[in-house]
């Protein structure tokens, strides 16, 4: 499995060079000033993130800051609890990456090599809970939340639950359809010599499945984390008390604090991407991989 | 005519302990997902439906909920100015942004598939935009779009507006949905690289038979490429029309549906009447009203597919 490369592109015309080269330019001229307009937003941030709020406001805006005001980063992370939402937010994507990976495997597993009467039926379903936006079922499901209290006993409204569980009982439609895609091209041969030593579908599932699916269990992965971490709405919606709020959310309220300091709202949000910027620039080739696997044919 | 002993026919009836055991495990394996798919999906589903049809503010006991058959839909569409204005803010954006971001994803992935030095290199700079979603870059973009001091409205200076036409952009009603499509650009790099992986799968034959007919760049696009990318653009169509209906967290952190709700968006409207005014019937039959315009544009994409998609393998 690599990443796309222009393995196939179209070939080069043979035809000698004159109409070859200015097309070639126009080419890099055109990546070049995208990447650029790509690039920019990121640069101006960072950059605002180390000025003084006087030097944002300064016109005409430098890029480079002068001097470095490093302090901004150390200002910002006092004014809320971040490091609280910091374990906030990984505990929420943690639990919620795992329950993805259990859940989403198994289920993966059945579609994709057990039978059984209805599995062509729920495959459809399940391809269909794709297309729905999850705002549908967003306001009932909240109410769902609220009134388990009076059936519990406990509150369930203000804890992590309801933004975890869900990712134990098959989490994302997508990325169920991910892992079945892959276990698809295992050869099912291991399989049955897994059987004829005498290991139950559980076993099999366990011991030979899984091992061989480390590299779609790691793109799962990392596309989970980032769509839990970068959640809004739900931790909006569900978590009320300050202490539970997430680092998406505490940087909402910090906005709210904060407004008119650019440069700390810019250092504050640095912060809460850099963990995102890291596992991106560690695991680009996973994701990449995703999007191979979906394998978008009609 | 059958023979009454096929056994054939006899293995169909017969249900061996084979095949309750493989059924039993194959429920067993699925379970959370079915479960998942009452717990969250369907059973919401109903209870919202039967919700739309009420009045209840999701505070006061259930019982307190009040029956007004179909008051809510009827306000909606003759009584709420706001919400439909939402309807339009939304369709307007989705009806600019899906169109051009598909333009500039097709556009990109064309450029990244000639043989480029650096091409790992720039696609990572396309991508990363599209990974990082989320409030940190909604701030960031409040700050790019800032109409006096932004970085933006210094660029368009540079090249020649005169101050008087620096638009205000998130500030200015007129200009604060632009704003909105003109950032959903940013973040096209996901369906480029699906673009990407659909020109990889474009078979090189097609385009060496191309090339002995003697064809032009433009001709070898227009007749081998774009056919061959259809599944792919309608793939991409789809979820670009789902998803930018969902557009909430922007909207949510950059303006608050302002300046004089111009950027008041669909989603944003539904989270106001349910979690900020307590109108949970409202909401459901707002969240109805979504569901039945994204089937019916998924539906209505899918259903135009057959004039336009190419499949390869079909005629």
């Amino acid at each position: 499995m690599t990443l796309p490369t222009p393995h196939n592109s179209p070939p080069a015309r043979v035809h000698p060079g004159s109409r070859v080269r200015p097309v070639k330019v126009l080419t890099y001229l055109a990546l070049g000033t995208l990447g650029a307009l790509f690039l920019m937003p990121f640069l101006w941030a960072l950059s605002a993130s180390f000025k003084t709020n006087a030097e944002i406001y300064d016109f005409p805006p430098r890029l480079l800051p002068n001097p470095f005001h490093p302090e901004n980063y150390r200002i910002a992370v006092s004014v809320l609890p971040f490091a609280q939402f910091a374990v906030n937010s990984l505990v929420i994507t943690v639990a919620c990456v795992i329950g993805q990976l259990l859940s989403g495997s198994l289920v993966a597993y059945s579609f994709a090599r057990l039978r059984w009467p209805g599995r062509e039926f729920w495959f459809v379903v399940l391809l269909g809970t794709m297309m729905l936006p999850p705002q549908v079922t967003m306001v009932s499901t909240f109410v769902g939340w609220t009134q388990l209290r009076a059936v519990t006993g406990v509150e369930w409204v203000d804890t992590f639950k309801p933004l975890i569980l869900p990712s134990f009982l098959g989490g994302s439609a997508m990325l169920i359809f991910l892992m079945r895609q892959f276990f698809k091209t295992l050869p099912p041969e291991l399989e049955d010599a897994a059987r004829i030593d005498g290991c139950g579908t559980w076993l099999t599932f366990w011991k030979v499945m899984l091992p061989l699916s480390r590299p779609v269990l790691a793109t799962v992965a990392v596309l989970s984390f980032i769509a839990h971490w970068h959640d809004f709405l739900g931790p909006l919606i569900y978590l009320s008390s300050v202490d539970k709020y997430t680092l998406q959310i505490g940087l909402r309220m910090f906005q709210d604090i904060n407004g008119t300091r650019m440069n700390l709202l810019m250092a504050a949000s640095m912060i809460v991407l850099a963990p995102v910027l890291v596992l991106f620039f560690s695991a680009q080739r996973y994701l990449v991989r995703g999007i191979v696997l979906s394998g978008i044919k009609g | 005519m059958i023979p009454r002993n096929d056994p054939a026919l006899w293995k169909k009836k017969r249900r061996t302990a084979r095949w309750w055991r493989e059924t039993r495990e194959g429920y067993l394996f699925a379970l959370p997902w079915l479960a998942g798919f009452f717990l969250f999906t369907l059973g919401p589903m109903l209870v919202s439906i039967a919700m739309s049809f009420s009045r209840w503010d999701g505070i006061t006991p259930v019982s307190q909920m009040q029956w007004v058959g179909t008051e809510n839909y009827q306000r909606l569409f003759t009584d709420d100015p706001r919400f439909l204005k939402a309807l339009s803010n939304t369709a307007w954006y989705v009806m600019w942004a899906v169109p051009f971001g598909t333009l500039n994803a097709l556009a990109m992935a064309l450029l990244l598939n000639q043989e480029v030095r650096g091409q790992a290199v720039f696609r990572t700079l396309f991508y990363l935009p599209s990974v990082v979603s989320g409030v940190s870059t909604s701030m960031m973009w409040l700050w790019l779009f800032n109409p006096s001091f932004g970085p933006i409205n210094y660029a368009l200076a540079k090249l020649g507006v005169p101050p008087a036409y620096l638009p205000g952009w998130l500030t200015d009603e007129h200009w604060a949905m632009s704003a909105f499509i003109f950032m959903s650009l940013w973040g096209v790099g996901n369906s480029m690289l699906i673009y990407l992986a659909g020109l990889q799968g474009v078979p090189v034959h097609l385009y060496e038979a191309a090339d002995l007919d003697g064809a032009t760049p433009w001709v070898r696009l227009r007749h081998v490429t774009l056919p061959m990318l259809t599944p792919t653009l309608l793939f991409n169509l789809i979820m670009g029309v789902i998803g930018s209906f969902q557009t909430f967290t922007q909207a949510f952190v950059m303006t608050n549906g302002g300046p004089n709700d111009a950027t008041l968006f669909y989603v944003l409207y539904l989270y106001q009447k349910a979690f900020q005014q307590f109108q949970m019937g409202y909401a459901s039959a707002m969240a109805w009203v979504l569901f039945f315009i994204v089937m019916a544009l998924t539906l209505a994409l899918m259903g135009s597919s057959k004039r336009w998609v190419y499949y390869e393998g079909e005629r």
